[in-house]
């Protein structure tokens, strides 16, 4: 099929229309505002519902009550704006709705920047609300992934009642790349367990409160048996020449893309690196870097973050000690260059 | 039998949710308002004949558990946000009912935006709100509806105004809104004012089963526990107190000025989605796929300009954007990798606008580009700032009839372009930034004249505009090539 040139935060949008999406309610906010401008156009074009929301924490709830009626719904934010979701996010997560949020990384903390950075790693892949819940968090580092991720992000959110995030950074958000969709069209599925209209749906009941302790107790350990379902099925990551590799690089989203013209160039020279990137940043990929820490030729890794180091302690997890586990992160919203980080991966291996 | 006084259908006939022993019985405290109103609540929704399309929403507070009791569709929200969670749920279907049942810490402290916003959309929802002028759930704490003087556990002394401020009447809040259809304060503290509250209720919801809009009826209640009087003084409290704060009565009532309306259906659309959105249509792009097939390693391409970096840097409004994007398009068309960055957020506000382009045959790393190997400047402050990152032997296009100097390096290739001049004498002065596409087409080779005119209907929308681009496009390579 053939391709067609958009933003990020454009495809994004698409892909989940493709997808079924058909509700949106948003906030504007840099970088993410393309994401609300471009479902304002083009939901009521498609029978869906676009609401620009008094405020992020509206817009969650909002999401939270149609995922309810059984609705595949959607919202976008970046930083500060995904923070205040996270109330929203936790109660999604207590009642198993399912949804999609995008979250469109920009430098922090407090109102920092708008430029691209990927500093809410921890809050978005590590829980960023209350109690004890995980979200899938897919990681695209392309335009092309944003409109695959619209596309595979509700599947997943339907197949597990989970919130799933789409992580990215401003960089991905604001660029144009080509894109090619694909020609399935979603109707999504009838949810027999959501609210709405008709005798079939009123005994529902779309809720988080367990006041017994060990009714609480019990739904959270369902949610932990869901959680571990997830890690045994759906990591995803890339591979980059990682067959003969000594040293490991792993990076996610924009800067991914930087590292892997490094490794092209270094490569070249005989430098034996490779790389591992996450796709999803939760379930995050273990048991490849496990193995890849138990081979005897990978010598160390290098985590490479547009943040103070956040993904870098996941890698060390996975890692278990087995071999050293560098960092090398910029922040601000400063993207790396290549030259530079040919010196970073050089200079790690020389070590 | 007597059936006079039966149970509601709309309430479950036993409650199976409620934890504990009794599930006959209600978990509200003696005395408390609750229960009358869920009680009006579900004889409303019975007699108008809604409940298999009713959704009651059950806030923070007290009332967490109305979904022990309504043989409805329930949903608990998160503290203050259920009119937001009954928009999300009325939005998705708009025949349902949704019922919004609120407290006065939940609606008038913590969800003061959620529904404000809702009424002033006039969403089709019904609110009743529960005034009983303190927190009860959380133990007996201020309230927003807390009156002067009142004593509870964080205004031990008493509300002060010059402290937590005076007591927010919400039936008059919401009445300064244009949208709402219905708005009432009622009182539960005499039998007056009970027959009051379940017509105030009935109209509510027979106001929102006709599409008429936002409903809210503030309902004056007492909290025996919380306040530690008896039911019967509770209610003279009210009287007494509460109703000179908050008066009772109708605030407004525009249903006769709003036609009872159809909903308008909303059909599922999935009949040529890649039509409505703007995407190829399954079985398209034969052209591009064989353009990638022969798009290669750009070998026809002069070194100098393989798999060129390009800055694009001007002012707002100089369509330095729209250049970019047609470099980034046509790329794209022929089969390249390409990648378009903007500037983007305040940046763009100062007035210049920049963007990185890259078109390659291989995958693209960063769509940033730092050093730069094409530099196309429209203005005297771009050409400034990002001279400095050519690379040695780069080249900068510059548009010399708005940037009264040359490049000062010695080690790059400068080729002055009169674009603005050039457009104006075309008539059009947008047009300058094609006129430098020409000019970059021809002095670089990386595109044919002929590929960037073919391609053009890929980036402009407009199809009459076509040919004044493609007279500028020509222009800019006619100068490039003769010199003038």
């Amino acid at each position: 099929m053939a391709r067609v040139i958009l933003k990020g935060n454009d495809a994004v949008v698409r892909g989940a229309i493709l997808a079924g999406c058909r509700v949106y309610f948003g906030y504007p906010i840099t970088p993410a505002s393309e994401i609300a401008e471009t479902a304002a156009y083009y939901m009521p074009l498609v029978g869906g519902v676009f609401l620009q929301a008094e405020s992020e924490v509206a817009a969650i709830n909002m999401v939270y009550g149609a995922a309810g009626a059984g609705a595949r719904a959607m919202t976008a934010s970046s930083g500060p704006g995904i923070s205040l979701k996270m109330e929203g996010v936790s109660y999604i997560a207590g009642a198993e709705l399912p949804c999609v949020i995008v979250s469109i990384g920009r430098g922090g903390p407090g109102l920092g920047n708008i430029a691209p950075e990927q500093g809410d790693y921890h809050q978005v892949v590590w829980g960023g609300g209350h109690g004890n819940y995980r979200n899938i968090v897919l990681a695209p580092n392309s335009v092309q992934e944003m409109a695959d991720h619209g596309i595979l992000a509700f599947a997943l959110a339907d197949r597990y009642r989970n919130p799933v995030f789409i992580l990215t950074d401003g960089a991905i958000g604001q660029m144009m790349e080509p894109v090619e969709f694909p020609e399935t069209v979603v109707t999504p599925p009838e949810k027999e367990w959501a609210v709405g209209v008709g005798a079939a749906r009123r005994p529902n009941l779309i809720s988080s409160i367990l006041l017994d302790p060990d009714e609480l107790e019990a739904h959270v350990a369902k949610l932990e048996e869901k959680y571990t379902r997830i890690v045994e099925q759906e990591v995803r990551a890339e591979a980059y020449e990682l067959e003969d590799a000594e040293l490991v690089v792993v990076a996610f989203g924009i800067v991914s893309r930087v590292a892997r013209s490094a490794i092209e160039v270094l490569r070249k020279e005989g430098c034996k690196v490779g790389m591992l990137r996450p796709i999803t940043l939760w379930p995050f990929p273990e048991p490849q870097l496990r193995e890849l820490a138990a081979q005897e030729r990978v010598q160390r890794f290098l985590t490479i973050e547009m943040s103070n180091g956040q993904m870098v302690r996941d890698v060390r997890l996975a890692v278990e000690g087995r071999k050293p586990v560098e960092f090398y992160g910029r922040t601000g919203g400063n993207i790396p260059t290549e030259v530079e980080l040919i010196e970073q991966i050089r200079c790690q291996t020389e070590a | 039998m007597d059936v006079k006084f039966a149970k509601p259908k709309s309430f479950y006939e036993i409650y199976e949710r409620k934890p504990g022993a009794n599930k006959e019985g209600i978990h509200y405290c003696p005395g408390c308002g609750h229960g009358i109103i869920h009680k009006m609540i579900a004889e409303a929704v019975q007699d108008l004949e809604i409940q298999d399309r009713t959704v009651v929403i059950s806030p923070v507070g007290c009332s967490v558990f109305a979904y022990y009791y309504f043989d409805t569709g329930n949903i608990q929200s998160a503290h203050g946000r259920a009119p937001a969670v009954g928009t999300g749920v009325k939005r998705t279907h708009p025949d349902s009912i949704v019922i919004s049942y609120q407290g006065d810490g939940d609606l008038a402290a913590i969800g003061t935006a959620e529904i404000v916003h809702a009424a002033n959309r006039g969403e089709q929802m019904t609110v009743i709100f529960v005034n009983n002028a303190i927190y009860g759930m959380t133990g007996g704490q201020m309230a927003p509806t807390t009156l002067e003087g009142q004593r509870t556990t964080t205004t031990p002394y008493g509300r002060k105004k010059e402290n937590e401020g005076q007591p927010v009447r919400v039936a008059e809040l919401i009445d300064a809104l244009e949208a709402p259809v219905y708005v009432e304060r009622t009182t539960l503290s005499d039998v007056k004012g009970r027959t009051r509250t379940r017509k105030a209720i009935r109209k509510a919801l027979k106001y929102q089963s006709e599409n008429r809009g936002f409903s809210l009826v503030e309902v004056l209640s007492s909290c025996p526990t919380g306040w530690g009087v008896t039911p019967v003084d509770a209610n003279q409290w009210i009287r007494e107190k509460m109703e000179a704060v908050f008066p009772v009565g109708l605030l407004r009532d525009r249903a006769a000025d709003i036609e009872a309306r159809p909903l308008e259906p909303r059909p599922f659309v999935r009949e040529n989605l890649h039509q409505l959105l703007e995407i190829p249509e399954p079985g398209t792009g034969d052209a591009q796929a064989a353009a990638a097939q022969g798009a290669g390693e750009m070998q026809h391409v002069d070194e100098r300009y393989r798999n060129p970096r390009i800055k694009v840097a001007g002012f707002g409004g100089q369509g330095i954007l729209f250049l970019g994007l047609g470099i980034a398009s046509t790329g794209m068309e022929l089969g390249y990798q390409v990648s378009w960055l903007p500037s983007y957020g305040p940046e763009m506000r100062g007035g210049t606008a920049n963007c990185s382009v890259r078109v390659s045959s291989d995958l693209i790393g960063s769509p940033i580009v730092a050093e730069t190997d094409i530099l196309v400047a429209f203005n005297k402050p771009s050409l400034a700032k990002f001279e400095p990152d050519v690379r040695a032997g780069g080249v900068v296009f510059y548009d010399s009839s708005l940037i009264d100097a040359s490049p000062q390096r010695d080690d790059i290739e400068a080729v002055s372009v009169p674009a603005t001049q050039l457009a104006d004498e075309l008539g059009n002065t947008k047009a300058a930034n094609m006129v430098m596409f020409g000019a970059i087409a021809e002095k670089t080779g990386l595109f044919s004249l002929e590929e960037v005119r073919q391609h053009l209907g890929g980036y402009i929308k407009k199809k009459k505009l076509i040919p004044l681009n493609e007279r500028a496009i020509e222009r800019g390579a006619t100068y490039v090539r003769e010199g003038a």
